[in-house]
């Protein structure tokens, strides 16, 4: 019996990401009593691998094939449930992300077991085995039974803190049969902002709305994010008006984000837009109306205008940094 | 080519949701049913796809899991320009139960394009599209914000972290859609709601796939503290509480 996480790699380094799942895994074996497991598909060195030892993972199942190099969600699921059943896995947590989202659904067809998809914390109840997740766009969160004798569950970012709990993991490699024919999806062109910090990796966002009021007053959020190791977010009608890229726009319609920090500057808390951003810890709102909605959402406010607040702001951190 | 487009019912995004029945299930009373924005988008794509001859699409139809309460959301999908609408009778616990549901329509229909939105703003899954490609072996594409047709192949340009990859996939696929599909959704006309009327809905039996899952309780979100304000004149304090009360920077 296991618990089996699917331990991501970015270019052969995990994430924080990828440690706050192994403690969360680490944590469900513990409440089942039994040992945790990782998968990792791609090319990771065995230093790397270890690493994952730290936060209690007991075993590393890696493997690596060359087709497997792009993510093929059908390819990937298919080698999770060989593992998954070699391992005799109850619990498979996976992170909610674009890899988790594409693989867990398919997994849970494949073996026929119950999906959590987004759960914010640790299960509520082994038997019967109940998880929390977010519904409704963030306006309630529902406690959803997993019904099945194996349970898939993917995990919210930022939802779980690291614990260490180190331990030596046996390494074990697993070699795979793939035909090229069973990958279907072909790559023709990939274009990537390199360097650029992901929104949906960043512990800190700094996000601006229609209150910027102009694609050029936005060099002080620059600067703090810079400072800051932020990311940059906006709401929707900024990048509407291409004041700012797609990428950026969170909300209902565009990303949902969950990082420790976020800062709602002129915008007004629209709950589309509180969607996207509602599972962040903290959120700090920067508006110049006093009654605007996002101050009910907010922990910490400044009620002013954003161009007189933020150099203020960059000046405050830039001291905190040098001290 | 046809395309096929699966629909999810969902609450208006401005209403308030409440629980009934000791906070077991969703109070419907007042509540206003849409299509799943991402769902509205998909199906403007596939009308645009259909609206360009060279594309080769012939027809669009939509999809939807649900009562026959859900057909007022279905017509407003003929009315916008769906060609035609199939809804499979059950009231479905989980999205297990709805992608084993929509497998049986793509199963019985021909389809080569399959689209789903990538999330349902009422569970707020993301799962039913990429749990339809394996229940009908099927590749998928997730997190797609461009679809066109060229010369009668796809090219498909999706999401990834940090950046965009365009992707080629034979047909039939699933497409799960995201941001950029479509730029407004379309909306019905006159004309559209009228021709509505006479468009065909095929009713589905519903396949006896039990649900995996089952939402036992709902809580609302907790209350956040109230907000501490912060002197806008003394702004640089912000910062100071983020450093050592909250511990966030
Ligand atoms: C189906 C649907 C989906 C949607 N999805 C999204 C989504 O995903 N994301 C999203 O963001 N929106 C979404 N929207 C739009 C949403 O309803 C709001 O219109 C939008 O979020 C408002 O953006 P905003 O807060 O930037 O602008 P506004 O609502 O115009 O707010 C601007 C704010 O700036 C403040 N301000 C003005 N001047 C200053 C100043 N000098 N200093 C400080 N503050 C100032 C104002 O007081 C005001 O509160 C959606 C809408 C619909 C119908
Ligand atoms: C009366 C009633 C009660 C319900 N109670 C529950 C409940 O308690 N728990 C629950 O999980 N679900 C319930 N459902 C079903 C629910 O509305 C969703 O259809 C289903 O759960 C999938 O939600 P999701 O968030 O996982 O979808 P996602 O996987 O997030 O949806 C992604 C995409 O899948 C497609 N899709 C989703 N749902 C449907 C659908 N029904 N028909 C066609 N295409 C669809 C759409 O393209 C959508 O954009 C109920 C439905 C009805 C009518």
């Amino acid at each position: 019996m296991s618990v089996i996480i699917y331990a991501e790699n970015w270019d052969g380094k995990f994430k924080k990401l990828t440690f706050e799942l192994a403690s969360y895994g680490a944590k469900v074996a513990e409440m089942l009593g039994t040992s945790l497991v990782a998968v990792s598909i791609g090319k990771v060195e065995e230093s790397e691998l270890k690493e994952l030892g730290k936060y209690g993972v007991q075993k590393v199942v890696a493997t690596d094939h060359e087709l497997l190099r792009p993510l093929d969600s059908k390819a990937y699921t298919s080698l999770i449930a060989q593992v998954a059943q070699k391992e005799d896995a109850k619990v498979i947590v996976m992170a909610s992300n674009n890899a988790g989202k594409s693989i867990a659904p398919r997994l849970s067809v494949k073996m026929k077991a119950a999906l959590g998809s987004g759960v914010n914390k640790l299960p509520l109840s082994t038997e019967p085995f109940v998880v929390s997740k977010k519904v409704f766009s963030g306006n309630a969160f529902a406690h959803l039974s997993l019904n099945t004798e194996v349970k898939i569950i993917t995990l919210m970012q930022n939802s779980f803190d690291l614990v260490a709990k180190p331990v030596e993991p046996e390494i074990e490699q697993f070699s795979v049969k793939l035909d090229a024919a069973d990958v279907k999806t072909q790559v023709k062109e990939v274009q990537k902002h390199d360097g650029k910090m992901l929104l949906t990796d960043a512990e800190i966002v700094i996000s601006g709305g229609r209150g910027m009021k102009s694609a050029e007053n936005w060099q002080p959020i620059l600067e703090l994010a810079e400072l800051l190791n932020a990311a940059t977010a906006c709401s929707r009608p900024v990048s509407d008006e291409g004041w700012r890229p797609h990428e950026e726009h969170t909300g209902q319609t565009g990303k949902i984000i969950a990082p420790n920090l976020y800062f709602a500057i002129g915008i007004s808390g629209a709950t589309q837009h509180l969607a996207g951003v509602s599972s962040s810890k903290y959120i700090v709102a920067i508006n110049s109306d006093k009654s605007a909605p996002i101050f009910e959402a907010a922990q910490y406010g400044i009620v002013g205008d954003a161009m007189k607040v933020l150099p203020k702001l960059v000046e405050a951190v830039k001291e905190i940094k040098t001290k | 080519m046809n395309i096929l487009v699966c629909i999810s019912n969902v609450p208006d995004t401005t209403t308030k949701v409440k629980f009934t029945d000791n906070h077991t299930r969703l109070d419907t009373a007042g509540i206003q049913w849409v299509i799943n924005p991402w769902d509205e988008l998909s199906l403007t794509r596939a009308l645009e796809l259909k609206d360009d001859a060279s594309t080769g699409v012939k027809q669009v139809s939509v999809a939807h899991v649900g009562p026959a309460s859900a057909e007022p959301t279905i017509r407003k999908a003929l009315a916008i320009g769906a060609d035609s609408a199939y809804r499979v009778n059950m009231e479905p616990a989980d999205s297990y139960q709805v992608a084993a549901a929509l497998a049986e329509v793509v199963k019985a229909g021909q389809f080569d394009i399959i689209l789903c939105g990538i999330e349902s703003s009422d569970y707020n899954g993301s799962n039913v599209g990429s749990m339809l490609a394996e229940f009908l072996d099927l590749p998928s594409v997730s997190a797609i914000s461009n679809l066109k047709v060229e010369g009668g192949h796809l090219s498909i340009t999706r999401e990834i972290d940090g950046g965009k990859e365009v992707v080629t996939v034979p047909s039939p696929f699933v497409g799960i859609v995201q941001k950029g599909i479509a730029k407004e959704p379309r909306i019905a006309a006159m004309r559209g709601i009228m021709m509505a009327r006479s468009k065909p809905i095929t009713v589905v039996e519903a396949p006896d796939a039990e649900a995996l899952s089952s939402f036992v309780a709902y809580e609302p979100p907790q209350p956040r503290a109230a907000c501490k304000f912060i002197d806008p004149d003394n702004a640089g304090q912000l910062i100071e509480l983020l450093q050592n009360e909250a511990k966030v920077i």
